[in-house]
Parts: structure tokens; C-alpha cells; sequence
């Protein structure tokens, strides 16, 4: 294993590894029974390290023959009920959203991975955060969300990816980890208990699952609808299901908020590099704070809406032109202004970047 | 009272939503047939396509799951190297799986997957109305082929059959009909075979059915039945391709 240096140190055990590795480990100990996927840059140790460890555990491992397959080969092993993956970076998350579409309509667990690039097109492969509509407003066709996974380390991205299987599983519906070219590809110690197979996945039952009708009446997996009324009785069903995730599933960092008069809110990478800008204005004794949305969706709108009311103003930072940014101004609700700083097609904020705009805020 | 003839088990006794005249009532029958002769319903599992097959499952009395247009052999794959053991087969028409399917079918094929194909081939979309298919006829009216289907703007027949026979990882291919008594004899045994494979582990077996479609065509039912002899068979010979 190249880019799984082995530097285990004996007291901490840890194990240093890259981000796509780590996350590929993760769905190993997780019980990830199936993966498919397509190669593509910045994601391509994620498949390395599947096509060889998924063996080594007599699991499935699949090069398919495009994104659409590989979506489909996860769509199929989930009907078979399977705990089943695929990842890939942004032009080729764009092309697995029709089968995303038909996951959400099929009520069918899947884990997918979109470690982002800069786009539009081909764009280029350095890091970005330019997909976050995609992830948090369905992607594909058809009024559905899904769960979108936002870690901002590699160990957290193994944690994180263990989670993802188990709420696939719990809501039956595709769950998204959504990470940059950057988390993809840096190297950070992991705490090899994060990696190490759970004593007891929890494995819910399937009775769903397509496997044979034998000794039961035969199951239909099926996302037409054609009864009049019955298609919006299942997407009112879907709507319910998210409410019980929004309650349930929120998740996020907070970082020196209570008497914060700007909050930053950042994501993944660039929330990493907004923890610095705060720490050096703290150190010229500004009061800055920082939320990081870990579910981008759903999305912390509690959060930030608790934190607009102390807040002066707040400043969203992405490595996109801004979109984020719009749920932040949705959930301050024009309780105080809401700066955005941002740089897209592979550009990253520096924290002197951060901390330039912050000064000229507070 | 001996019974010489009763539907299939794997059959649900409901009414078809297909046209009169339509092949599709009898490939479902077939597919059936042979699933109960080779007793395996309760270890089947379909996949229905996009296109007026997508209702199989309204039909076929064991487990069916639908797929996006043209993706059925992804999903077939995925199904099939979970559970090996399960008999997995597509059924799909010649929009999906000679036109927005082609990538999938050809690598599942290339990868000699051990799974069924049934392609039903009648050479139009019917679903949205009639419009060209792949395997549309040269000079045949469609919707979208107003004055005929036209070889330098709409392209040629497709023989996707031929094309995937040339693979090495493929098992059997054969071209059959469903328009008269002896034809269906015929496919009968030719998706027998294709699901027999599929028990010994043979690898991917594939039966191309050519169909009739009256209302796409414009024809009445014998006519369509008349046209498969006079003109469709001329593009689409039947007999085995491959194994």
C-alpha cells in the first residue's frame, strides 16, 4: 500500500492515510458488501484501495464501465440488500444523478461519494466546493434531499462514512459524504480503532429486498407511480422522513460562538482554514466565531439562527462563488448582514484572506 | 378430467394492459412457462424495463424490480454478484437496451455476467407512441420518422445481437419470433436454454425476440404478423448467433 504509510505509533495507535484511503478503509469496517466505480482524479486511491482490500475480504469490487453503471451495479446490490458504495468526483457525481433519482424513488440504501473538483464541465481536478446545490437540493430529477456528510478530516471522513451506511440503511435512501480534492488527497493520522471492523455492524433486517420469493409473497421494487394521488402520497411520505432526519441527524461544530460578534460558517476545507483566520483574530482580541455545518443537509439552521442573535454579522466562506451562503442568509433571516467571501474553480482562502475580510467587519 | 393447459404459476391472473396483437402477452407467458418448468420461481428475480414492459411486475408473480431506461444489466449485475445463486434476467425492449442502454448491455455482456436477457425487438418505441427505434426499419414511417426512416439522417438498423455475438465472454445468443405457433415453439426453447445456462453457469445468455407492435406500426394485428415474414426477418434472420 503506497499511500498507506504504516507509521503506527505504538502508544496512540495510530495510522497515517490519505482521505480517499481512509474513507475506503471505513466502508470496509463498515460492512460495505458492494462497491462500483469509475475512475476519476481526485478520488482515484478511493478505488485503488477498494479494488484491493474488497478482495481481500471475498467482497465485490467492480470497475464499471461508467459512472451511470456503477450507480446502477450500487442500485442492484442495494435491491439485493446489500450495503453497497460508489464514489467520484463532480462531473461524474453529475452523471449518477439519475440513478441518485431513482435510489430516493426506490426507497434504496446507497453510500456515494463525491470528493469535489472545480467545475463547470471538466473543469479542472484541484479542490472545490462548487456541488454543494447538487448535494443539498437532490441533484437529480423529482422533489427529494438526501443526507449530505461534510467531514473536515480524515479521520473524521472514516467516522463519517461508518455513519453513512448505518442512516443509508435506517431511512433507505441514498447518503452523500462530500469532500474536496484536498481531504481526498492530504495525509492525517487516524486512530486505527476508526478503522477497525465494528464487533457487531448493526445490520438492520430487510424484508424488502429482492432475494426470491420464497415462503412470502413477492416484493416489487418500484419508483412509477401511476394511481392518481399515489405519487404524491409517497413523496408526502418522503417529506416525513426528512423531518424525522432534520430533528434527528443535524449535525455541527461550533468554535468560540458564545460571545462571537462575526461568525464565520464554513464547510470541509475551507472551515479548517476559517479555524485559523478565528484564531489569529482572537489573537488581536476580536471576537470572532465559527459554526461548521457537518450535515450540509440537513442543514444547522437552529444554529445559526441562535447565533444571529448576538451576532453583528456574519461571513460565509466556501471554495465556490457562493452557495452556501444562501441557507446561511435564509436561516439569519436578515437578523444582521451576511458577508461572503469565496473563491471557485480550484481557488483556496488563505487565512489571511479570512482575516483581512473579517477586519474589515468587525 | 386431465388439464392439458392452465396458466403459468408465475403468472398472475390479472387482465394485460398491452395492445391487441402486441407480442409482449406472449414473451410474459413464456418467460413464465419456462420459469415454472425449470422450477426456480422462488428464486427469480426480473428486472422490468423503462417502456411498456415496465408493468411486468403487475404480471409476474415473483420478485421484480424496476431500473432506469436502458440500465437493467448494471442492475441485473449488482443483483447477480451479491446473490450468485439466484436466477437474475432483464427483460427489455430494443429502445433500452439497443439504444440508451447499449453501453451496459455490451460491458455486462463483455464481462460474460451469468445472468438472462430477454430483448424484445419490435422495433419502435411504443410507450410514447411510435417513434424510431434502433432497430427501426429503413423507409419505415414512425412519428419521429415522418418520411421514412432515412440511413443518412437517421442512421441504419442496429443488429446489437450480431454486434454482442462477437464477444468472447458470451455464452449464447439467439434471434427468434413470437409472430406464429412454430416461432414460438421456437423461442420457447430458446429461453429455456438461456435460463438453463443461467443454472449451470454457463454465462451470459441472451434471446432477441422479434415482436409485433399493430398499433406503433399502423398495421392491424395480421397485418403486423404478415410484415415480420415480409420484411422484418429479411433484417433480422432468425437462428443462433452464438453458443
Amino acid at each position: 500500500m503506497k499511500r498507506r504509510q504504516k507509521t503506527e505509533n505504538r502508544r496512540q495507535k495510530t495510522v497515517l492515510m490519505t482521505g480517499n484511503d481512509a474513507i475506503a478503509e471505513a466502508a470496509v469496517a463498515a460492512g460495505c458488501d458492494f462497491y462500483a466505480g469509475y475512475p476519476i482524479t481526485p478520488q482515484n486511491e478511493l478505488i485503488a484501495h477498494m479494488s484491493k482490500r474488497m478482495v481481500e475480504e471475498n467482497r465485490v469490487f467492480i470497475q464499471s464501465e461508467s459512472e451511470l453503471a456503477a450507480i446502477n451495479m450500487v442500485f442492484g446490490a442495494s435491491v439485493a440488500g446489500a450495503r453497497a458504495m460508489t464514489s467520484s468526483s463532480s462531473p461524474g457525481i453529475s452523471l449518477k444523478q439519475e440513478g441518485i433519482s431513482y435510489l430516493v424513488g426506490c426507497e434504496l440504501p446507497a453510500v456515494i461519494v463525491n470528493i469535489m473538483r472545480g467545475g463547470p464541465g471538466l473543469g479542472n481536478i484541484a479542490p472545490a466546493q462548487s456541488d454543494y446545490f447538487q448535494a443539498t437540493r437532490g441533484g437529480g430529477h423529482g422533489d427529494y434531499r438526501t443526507i449530505a456528510l461534510a467531514p473536515s478530516s480524515v479521520e473524521e471522513a472514516a467516522k463519517l462514512t461508518r455513519l453513512a451506511f448505518d442512516l443509508a440503511d435506517e431511512y433507505r435512501g441514498p447518503v452523500l459524504i462530500i469532500g474536496d480534492g484536498i481531504l481526498g488527497q492530504m495525509m492525517e493520522p487516524v486512530q486505527s480503532s476508526v478503522l477497525s471492523p465494528q464487533p457487531s455492524i448493526k445490520r438492520i433486517k430487510k424484508p424488502w429486498a429482492l432475494t426470491g420469493a420464497k415462503n412470502r409473497k413477492p416484493n416489487i421494487i418500484r419508483s412509477l407511480y401511476l394511481k392518481p394521488g399515489s405519487l404524491e402520497e409517497f413523496n408526502n411520505k418522503l417529506q416525513k422522513k426528512y423531518e424525522e432526519i432534520k430533528k434527528k441527524h443535524t449535525m455541527l461544530e461550533k468554535v468560540l460562538c458564545d460571545d462571537a460578534e462575526l461568525v464565520i460558517v464554513a464547510y470541509g476545507t475551507s472551515s479548517r482554514i476559517g479555524k485559523a483566520a478565528v484564531q489569529s483574530l482572537r489573537g488581536v482580541k476580536k471576537k470572532a466565531g465559527l459554526i461548521r455545518p457537518i450535515t450540509l443537509w440537513p442543514f444547522p439552521e437552529e444554529a445559526i439562527k441562535h447565533a444571529a442573535k448576538k451576532a453583528k454579522a456574519f461571513l460565509v466562506v466556501e471554495m465556490s462563488s457562493g452557495q452556501m451562503v444562501e441557507d446561511v442568509q435564509l436561516a439569519v433571516g436578515g437578523k444582521c448582514p451576511v458577508h461572503f467571501y469565496g473563491r471557485p474553480g480550484g481557488g483556496v482562502p488563505t487565512p489571511e484572506e479570512i482575516e483581512k475580510q473579517a477586519l474589515k467587519l468587525l | 378430467m386431465k388439464k392439458i393447459f392452465e396458466k403459468p404459476k408465475s403468472l398472475r391472473g390479472v387482465s394485460t394492459h398491452y395492445c391487441p396483437g402486441c407480442g409482449h402477452g406472449v414473451v410474459h407467458r413464456l418467460v413464465c412457462e419456462v420459469i415454472d418448468e425449470l422450477a426456480i420461481r422462488e428464486k427469480t428475480i426480473g428486472i422490468a424495463p423503462v417502456g411498456c414492459a415496465v408493468l411486468a411486475y403487475d404480471y409476474w408473480d415473483f420478485d421484480v424490480t424496476e431500473a432506469a431506461h436502458g440500465r437493467p444489466p448494471a442492475v441485473a449485475t449488482g443483483i447477480k454478484r451479491m446473490l450468485p445463486d439466484k436466477i437474475v434476467f432483464t427483460y427489455q425492449g430494443d429502445g433500452d437496451l439497443a439504444a440508451i442502454g447499449t453501453s451496459e448491455i455490451i460491458h455486462t455482456a463483455n464481462r460474460g455476467e451469468n445472468i438472462t436477457v430477454i430483448f424484445v425487438n419490435n422495433g419502435i418505441y411504443g410507450m410514447t407512441g411510435g417513434q424510431m427505434a434502433p432497430t427501426t426499419l429503413l423507409k419505415q414511417k414512425t412519428k419521429t420518422t415522418p418520411f421514412g426512416r432515412d440511413k443518412v439522417r437517421d442512421g441504419q438498423p442496429l443488429k446489437i445481437s450480431e454486434m454482442i455475438s462477437t464477444l468472447d465472454a458470451v455464452a449464447y445468443i439467439e434471434r427468434v419470433a413470437v409472430h406464429k405457433p412454430g416461432n414460438i415453439r421456437a423461442a420457447k426453447r430458446a429461453i429455456k436454454k438461456a435460463f438453463s445456462n443461467q443454472i449451470d453457469k454457463k454465462g451470459f445468455s441472451m434471446v432477441e425476440i422479434v415482436a409485433m407492435c399493430p398499433v406503433g406500426w399502423g398495421t392491424s394485428c395480421e397485418g403486423a404478423i404478415r410484415r415480420i415474414d415480409e420484411e422484418v426477418l429479411k433484417q433480422y434472420p432468425l437462428g443462433v448467433l452464438k453458443g
